[in-house]
């Protein structure tokens, strides 16, 4: 920024805020310094706009109205206790934990707002140190295209469409959104929202989200209910695909598969083809996912029980067969599980 | 172009700073806003040239100078920052919400005493239209690993950890030198520098079998950098080998888990993807386990040796039928 418009509007700050009067635009072009260079009545008025619409981009709050019913014209400025920051006083403990705060994010929209906060904290007085490490740090990215404009559409309270992709689904389909919160839950971001086609609430993981997200109808129709625990909403959803543990008896050859191994307990041994092994039990949440997880160990990993199991790796072991033999092209799909919980929309 | 937008909070943050701080060093000044000592001179210059109408000497902000600090001597009526806009009391609200209901981060109670005076100092309470849970997906193993880690890091102890590389499908045992926790994506990873390694690894909660808090100091030598964690944990190495396979819409899922050098959309919801991978082994599991729902179409090698496993695998189950 050019020091003359910097200086400009550091000064047109400090006029305004030291004024209980409303000042015309001519009044302020005849104080501020830096105006009486704008070459004509046009310059000066797009200089002022501009300048304007700068310190409300900033969060300044620009008061507009008239000294006197009688004034033909409107005036500017900016009233003390809505422009201040207001008192904060925080212990160390306090500061630390505003500190780990804005160093949360690893996002293009929040880290530099976190930056913004901080900023202003410190101006307040506030000591923030963000040199000592802390014990145990978080870090929560927002990598999706999707993420930007979706929180945009939520603050907005505006209806969203977009084009979205359910797990394992072959088609795209157009979902008409009115959002109410976007979510992270254990690493992933979904939109939680009244879903327009299905007429119930719904959650969509942004990562599913595809093309671009258009605003539909206007800013504040959208009404959150208050009662809704967006946090839970999401876990619940995932959490319905969770059944429960089933126990397996599996064959594992000696000094392989550890990955498996640290999760069982062994309860005998035997030879398979010559080859030596143990005999193990292991609890398993996920049927799908656990027939694919010990399914890649191949000829390692035997299933013993239960049968289902046995069946399903099986499965998997002769699609991969048949996806390599095939040469028309197409892999023939077998149905695998999913590792994480999931939207059901 | 808006440099403004950088520049002028700034600015209009530095006589409130100063004011709080008299006589403050000028460098310290300049950490605490990210700049160099240079521009912040240059910003203290600008101020010095500011005031209030009638410009005049007694209407100026004015500094004193002693040596390298400075300090605020007329302040033209800026005393206390600008509150803070919806986006910027949004991040930090959010972000201190989040650690309030993540016990085992930072103390809750010091967390909830925040929240409640940002509130209160940012006046109007916004709805924040985002919330973050930063529990991860962890067992009660996984928590008691990480009650005996975090007294490592706290305590600065080194540790004797048992570790499975999943990479490898190896369990080894090593010692580490702590350095902190780290909470991203949804689990949990122990940052230390390997001293068989001899590099700072970060190690995930739930593959640590068992740990044991060593009777020596942790010391991770002075050039053990913290991960930069911001472009996300796994950056693509282009000394790894680059598999190309077709994904069928059922597994489009491995394209969201695993990170991808490209993903191409077919026909009929299938995805053709590139995708990098430092061990072999891994790779022909992950496929294995997929069936048919994926296609390898390069390397040639690494499709071999899915369909060699695979083979033996049916082969050997038959086996164990038969007996």
């Amino acid at each position: 920024m050019a020091t003359a418009r910097a200086e400009r509007l550091v000064n047109l700050v400090l006029c305004l805020l030291s004024t209980r009067q409303y000042l015309t635009a001519d009044r302020i072009r005849a104080i501020v310094p830096g105006y009486a260079d704008a070459p004509s009545d046009e310059a000066f008025f797009r200089m002022f706009e501009r300048d304007k619409a700068e310190l409300r981009d900033l969060g300044i709050p620009l008061e507009t109205g008239r000294n006197a019913l009688a004034d033909p014209v409107e005036g500017y400025r900016i009233a003390r206790r809505d422009y201040e920051l207001g008192d904060i006083d925080l212990e160390p403990d306090e500061a630390a934990a505003v500190g780990l705060a804005t160093r949360l994010w690893d996002s293009p929209e929040l880290t530099g707002a976190a930056h913004g906060a901080l900023l202003k904290l410190r101006a307040a007085g506030v000591d923030v140190d963000q040199a000592t490490p802390a014990v145990v740090e978080p870090r929560v990215r927002t990598s999706e295209p999707a993420f930007a404009p979706l929180l945009a559409a939520v603050q907005a309270g505006q209806v969203v469409r977009f084009g979205y992709r359910g797990q394992s689904s072959v088609q795209v389909r157009e979902r008409t959104v009115e959002p109410w919160g976007v979510v992270s839950w254990r690493g992933r971001w979904y939109l939680v929202g009244h879903d327009r086609d299905r007429a119930a609430p719904r959650c969509f993981r942004l990562s599913r989200v595809l093309g671009e997200v258009r605003l539909v109808g206007r800013p504040g129709a959208v009404q959150p209910p208050v009662d809704v625990d967006l946090l839970q909403f999401v876990a619940r959803t995932g959490a319905d695909a969770e059944p429960g543990t089933t126990t397996a008896t599996l064959w594992v050859a000696e000094d392989r598969a550890h990955g498996l191994r640290r999760r069982a307990r062994t309860v005998g041994s035997r030879t398979v083809a010559g080859v030596p092994g143990d005999l193990v039990e292991i609890d398993l949440d996920l049927p799908d996912t656990a027939a694919s997880w010990i399914a890649g160990f191949g000829p390692d990993v035997l299933v013993l029980q239960p049968d289902t199991l046995a069946r399903a790796v099986r499965e998997r072991l002769l699609g991969a067969l048949a996806a390599r033999l095939d040469h028309d092209g197409s892999a023939h799909p077998v149905a695998t599980g999913h590792l994480t919980a999931e939207e059901r929309a | 172009m808006r440099p403004a937008t950088e520049r002028l909070p700034r600015l209009l943050a530095l006589v409130p700073y100063l004011i709080a701080r008299p006589g403050i060093l000028i460098e310290e000044a300049a950490q605490d806003f990210g700049v160099t000592p240079k521009q912040l001179r240059r910003d203290l210059e600008l101020l010095w040239m500011c005031g209030l109408p009638g410009y005049g000497p007694g209407d100026l902000i004015d500094l004193s100078f002693e040596g390298e600090t400075v300090t605020v001597t007329f302040d033209a009526g800026m005393r206390r920052p600008l509150r803070l806009t919806a986006a910027e009391a949004t991040s930090l609200v959010v972000a201190l919400r989040a650690l309030a209901d993540t016990p085992g981060v930072v103390d809750v109670d010091a967390v909830q005493r925040t929240l409640a005076k940002i509130e209160a100092a940012a006046g109007q309470a916004h709805p924040a239209g985002v919330v973050v849970g930063l529990s991860a997906r962890e067992g009660q193993e996984t928590a008691r690993t990480r009650d005996a880690v975090r007294a490592a890091v706290q305590g600065r102890r080194a540790v004797r950890i048992r570790y499975y590389t999943a990479s490898r499908d190896a369990i080894s045992e090593r010692t580490v030198d702590p350095m902190r926790l780290l909470l991203l994506e949804g689990r949990s990873y122990l940052e230390a520098w390997c001293r068989s390694a001899e590099r700072v690894s970060l190690f995930r909660l739930d593959r640590i079998d068992e740990v044991r808090v060593l009777d020596e100091p942790a010391v991770p030598p002075p050039h053990a950098q913290p991960t930069d964690t911001s472009e996300g944990l796994f950056q693509p190495d282009p000394s790894q080998r680059v598999a190309r396979l077709v994904l069928e819409p059922d597994v489009r899922w491995v394209a969201e888990y695993y990170p991808m050098e490209e993903v191409t959309e077919l026909a009929d919801g299938r995805l053709r993807v590139l995708m990098r991978y430092a061990d072999t082994s891994w790779m022909v599991r992950l496929l294995l386990g997929l069936g048919g729902a994926v296609r390898v179409e390069a390397p040639a090698d690494l499709a071999d040796q899915v369909v060699e496993r695979a083979a033996e695998a049916l082969r050997r189950a038959d086996h164990l039928l038969a007996t």
